[in-house]
């Protein structure tokens, strides 16, 4: 079974951690509360969860244009992802996470992955994410090199 | 893997990162490049407009990020409208947010109006007679915004959104890719309307359930819908293109012998490949006009209209049927649009009429993401597909949605009134 795959990272960083892979498509706007880190979609299959101190997987990127400043104060409240990993290419939350490394120093690594590769993430709990793209299974420590 | 090969820049360009055209320019540069890598562009092409949607607060962060921009001495570079803020500024005794809130949101305003952008305050900026035309590159954010100025318009403009709209602004070029390549405007999903379907649409509810329906099938494709009455208006395609946003972040859509760049399916499928197609029934409408609604029809304790920002000829439409209902409105009825209709309606002397009969008028915001309703969390009936998808969720609003007329209808009963079976 794969228990590694390689990444295209929109946004380069390392994190490490428990994954947290929606359902659906989750636009963080109207979707994730800030003040919480929690999911208030109503509608949304992973409603009540939070995605504070989680590797977001999202299938697709959807909704609203503001989830850039959703994500930048998620960050900088302490609140945010761990870091994202996505199954197509969201331009809004990489801004939203370039702006929050720029404004707080926050590292928030933004990782692309094929429809096929995301699948398998999306099925791991924890996993670990490299600089060059590197996505493992488990929630090894970041080699630093 | 795919590669992500490095963006060339031109000598301006490049002189804007590398800090030679001041350090404001530089800011925004580098999320352009960022913003360049993300969408896989080889090169920035220049913008004529931008259409900035930061300028609603969502925290501190909202302005941190103008203040690392008004530090850096940065301004726009090309003619910059401004989406709605977070209070009515013509209005603010409207607001119901706290002063804190208030002065958050009117201070983020102050800062991009520093860097130059105009207050335009409104999410409909192409209801403006001065709007972009058939191939023109811009950086629009606002997902309705974005979606009707692709589509209805033909201008071209990715999905931008806050920070990467201003910094398009001032750096006054964006990646080229997205929706500025003509060949990713090409539908890649035709959705056929059943003659039941077209049959069932007889009030204006309609069209915010098939944006609905649309934006689930899109799946990241531009959808080519063939079947839309000819005579289908600029409103109807707003609260089509709205809903279809926000259910499926569709930032295009064809309407086949509509919109501009689908004269006919070929030219707006192109001459590669054969698209998908799939048929949309009679109930397929129903069941999304039905999934919208949070609350049972009963008793309602609010009515809003005007997400996205009501037109002239939305008031006009209101106006004529507030005329046909007998009065007087039993619970809070409030219609968001911009400043500039409002001035409109002003000048046509509608407004009176409307405020006489019980409506509030409000400017600058919406009603779905700042607190101007008395009742947030009572039943609040629609007109607007994108109110009831987000209020919910926003304000812990119960929705009930319906057409204007129904709306208007249940607003004098004070309970919700069906107009048509």
């Amino acid at each position: 079974m794969t228990s590694q795959l390689v990444a295209t990272p929109l946004v380069p960083g390392r994190t490490a951690g428990p994954v947290l892979a929606l359902a659906q498509p989750l636009s963080l706007w109207g979707g994730v509360d800030p003040a919480s880190g929690l999911i208030v979609e109503p509608r949304h299959p992973d409603h009540g969860r939070c995605v504070a101190g989680h590797i977001l997987a999202m299938p697709a990127s959807r909704g609203s244009s503001s989830s850039s400043s959703v994500l930048a104060e998620l960050l900088r409240c302490g609140l945010g992802p761990l870091g994202i990993v996505l199954g197509e290419s969201d331009e809004i939350l990489v801004v939203g996470a370039v702006v929050a490394h720029e404004l707080y120093g926050v590292d928030c690594p933004v990782m692309l992955l094929g429809r096929d590769d995301y699948a398998i993430v999306a099925t791991w709990r924890t996993a670990t994410v490299d600089l060059d793209g590197t996505i493992t299974r488990g929630a090894v420590r970041p080699t630093i090199s | 893997m795919t590669h992500i090969a490095e963006i060339e820049l031109t000598d301006e360009q490049a002189d804007g990162l590398s800090g030679r055209r001041g350090r404001g320019v530089q800011r925004a540069m580098r999320i352009i490049v960022a913003l360049g890598r993300a969408s896989d562009a080889r090169r920035l092409i220049p913008v004529s407009r931008a259409h900035v949607d930061g300028v609603l607060y969502h925290g501190q962060a909202s302005q941190d990020f103008v203040a690392w921009l008004t530090s850096a001495d940065a301004h726009v570079a090309i003619p910059t409208t401004l989406n709605v803020a977070s209070l009515d500024l013509l209005h603010p005794w409207l607001f119901r947010g706290g002063e804190a809130a208030a002065t958050a949101g009117r201070r983020l305003v102050d800062g991009y109006l520093q860097l130059g952008c105009l207050p335009t305050m409104t999410c409909a900026p192409y209801q403006d007679e001065d709007r972009p035309g058939l191939g023109e590159d811009i950086a629009w954010a606002e997902s309705n915004a974005i979606v009707f100025v692709n589509s209805v318009l033909g201008a071209r403009t990715a999905r931008y959104g806050d920070f990467s709209d201003v910094a398009a602004a001032i750096a006054g070029c964006v990646p080229y890719a997205g929706l500025h390549r003509p060949e990713a405007r090409l539908a890649g999903l035709v959705v056929e309307l059943d003659p039941d379907a077209v049959a069932s649409m007889t009030d204006d509810s309609a069209l915010g359930a098939l944006g609905l329906v649309v934006g689930e099938l899109a799946a990241g494709r531009v959808p080519a819908i063939v079947g839309l009455p000819a005579d289908t208006t600029e409103d109807g395609l707003k609260a089509l293109g709205a809903a279809a946003a926000s259910s499926g972040s569709v930032a295009m859509f064809h309407a086949v012998g509509i919109t501009p760049e689908a004269p006919d399916l070929e030219t707006a499928t192109g001459r590669a490949g054969e698209p998908a197609r799939v048929r949309v029934d009679a109930a397929m409408l129903r069941r999304a006009q039905t999934s919208l609604a949070t609350a049972p029809d009963g008793p309602i304790d609010a009515v809003a209209l005007g997400t996205p920002h009501f037109s002239v000829s939305e008031f006009d439409r209101l106006r004529a049927v507030l005329g046909e209902t007998p009065g007087p409105v039993q619970v809070e009825f409030s219609v968001s649009t911009s400043r500039a209709v409002l001035a409109q309606i002003t000048r046509l002397g509608w407004l009176e009429d409307i405020e006489t009969a019980g409506v509030t008028v409000v400017t600058d915001t919406c009603t779905y993401v700042s607190r101007i309703l008395r009742d947030p969390g009572g039943i609040t009936m629609t007109n607007s597909a994108k109110w009831a998808f987000y209020a919910p969720a926003n304000l812990d609003a119960h929705v009930v949605y319906g057409s204007l007329r129904d709306c208007v209808e249940s607003a004098m009963a004070g309970t919700v009134v069906r107009t048509r079976a």
